[in-house]
């Protein structure tokens, strides 16, 4: 078995966590459906599509515009080549190296060691890296950075990011118009067809149900993230040179300005300070189970 | 009698679906190889036109390397002439070590070593050395790619109806960079 044939099952894995969203997405449906609509099931279903429209379009702002979001939120300018040559250079071999077409290639007026890729596929994608990144890494570090983000363009994470961030969002909507409905009082049919344990079934849901879908949602960016670095050895062929990065970057500990909570799963290592519950809650796996990872090679 | 015949239509017709999607398999890996070859290509002629520049700058220094000069510009015409891989392999393995010792000539010129144009330059040839190296990755990956599925059963079957055939690789003199072995969770 080779490295690529491991890249598709990481891939399948992660196309399992969106089945378990699929899942919650229907058993939402369900228990609301049953509560208003005493379980007729053009409710349901009309309950579903309109839920589902909002959050598509909501998703394809950010498909096709997001990558530009996110490039003027940090601040991002274009590499040139009279003081970038070497970022510029390693951006191209490493693209020659994953076969796919040069990113646009950005720098980020920042002094913590981060970089980030956006884009909705390889063709639309854009690199960045922070100006602390180019100064305080060297050169096989920097390589190893760029690689990583390189492997989340080859691996189309972005798409796969969004379909996810369409599920979240749609889980969100369901248990938002479930929660305005019982405040604000829905049919009369409410009061003589349903059941109170599926009412009991639906407040619980509605609570429960974002918390897991924003939870599963960090994990597949958790394990985006292992498999960039997976992809990234792979295509600079020095895992170690990754790990070096990455320990530079446990020590710098700067950290990285104009990142958001909405940009935070972009990063190369998570920009914003850890904090309680840390692990469960964050976009990035722990550095150090990344090191030890990439040494492992 | 009418479900048979619609068993049998459906196994021809799944077949065929197979026969279409791993022919196109094989074209898809072997455009791959093509393509890869074609960037080999582009960064060798990038290098090429790269050398004369180089070799301009360094002159105004140190006049007197002629043999390293000439081995420099021997090895990139032997480049240029050499058509099949094997001796376009050979050609390029022979200009990187003549322009390494090109450089290591260099060093003894500080003033060359401070020149503007000589730092771009280097940065320039060493960015496109790097780039020929990751070009040669990716073809040597799709060619292994590419000849593994011919040899698995049963792809290979399709590959011996429709002729195609193994793929060299793009050997190399330097220690090449190992391949990672990568554990994916």
């Amino acid at each position: 078995m080779n490295a690529f044939d491991e890249s598709n099952v990481n891939k399948f894995k992660s196309y399992f966590l969106i089945f378990c969203f699929s899942l919650i997405i229907i058993a939402l449906g369900y228990v609301f459906g049953r509560i208003y609509g005493g379980g007729n099931p053009s409710i349901i279903i009309t309950f579903m599509i309109i839920a589902f429209i909002i959050s598509v379009i909501m998703a394809l702002i950010s498909y096709y515009m997001g990558d530009k979001a996110a490039l003027s939120i940090s601040k991002a300018y274009p590499a040139n080549r009279r003081d970038h040559a070497h970022y510029i250079n390693s951006v191209e071999g490493l693209a020659i190296a994953a076969q796919i077409p040069t990113p646009k290639i950005y720098v980020l007026p920042d002094e913590a060691i981060n970089a980030f890729a956006t884009g909705r596929n390889p063709e639309n994608a854009s690199i960045a890296v922070t100006q602390g990144a180019l100064k305080k890494l060297n050169r096989a570090e920097l390589e190893g950075v760029i690689a990583h983000e390189m492997g989340h363009v080859k691996n189309y994470d972005m798409r796969l990011m969004t379909i996810t961030v369409i599920l979240v969002g749609l889980i969100a909507l369901l248990s938002d118009f479930f929660i305005r409905g019982m405040i604000f009082g829905g049919g009369g049919d409410r009061d003589r067809n349903s059941n109170p344990v599926f009412l009991i079934i639906g407040i619980v849901l509605a609570i429960l149900a974002p918390i897991i879908a924003q939870l599963i949602q960090l994990a597949i960016s958790r394990k985006r993230e292992f498999a960039a670095d997976a992809t990234g050895a792979i295509l600079g062929r020095n895992p170690e040179a990754l790990a070096n990065a990455l320990k530079k970057i446990k020590k710098d500990g700067i950290e990285t300005k104009n990142a958001t909570k909405a940009t935070a799963h972009l990063y190369f290592s998570s920009p914003l300070r850890a904090g309680f519950l840390n692990n469960m809650f964050s976009t990035h796996p722990p550095i150090e189970e990344r090191i030890r990872r990439l040494e492992a090679m | 009698m009418n479900t048979i015949l619609l068993i049998v239509l459906i196994v021809i017709a799944v077949v065929l679906i197979w026969l279409i999607a791993a022919y196109n398999r094989f074209v898809v890996l072997k455009n791959r190889i093509s393509n890869a070859w074609a960037q080999i290509d582009v960064q060798l002629k990038r290098r090429y036109d790269l050398i004369p520049n180089l070799i301009e700058t360094v002159k105004g220094y140190a006049k007197h390397e002629k043999k390293v000069f000439t081995e420099v510009t021997a090895a990139r015409t032997a480049l240029m002439s050499a058509t099949t891989l094997p001796e376009k392999a050979k050609a390029n393995n022979q200009l990187s070590s003549t322009l390494k010792s090109l450089f290591a000539v260099a060093e003894d010129y500080p003033k060359l070593q401070a020149n503007q144009n000589f730092m771009m330059l280097q940065e320039e040839l060493s960015g496109t050395e790097s780039k020929i190296a990751y070009a040669r990755q990716a073809y040597n990956d799709s060619v292994l790619m590419y000849n593994n599925s011919t040899e698995v059963f049963p792809g290979s079957i399709i590959a011996g109806m429709f002729g195609f055939g193994q793929k060299d690789f793009f050997k190399t003199d330097e220690a090449e960079k190992e391949a990672v072995k990568v554990k994916f969770e």
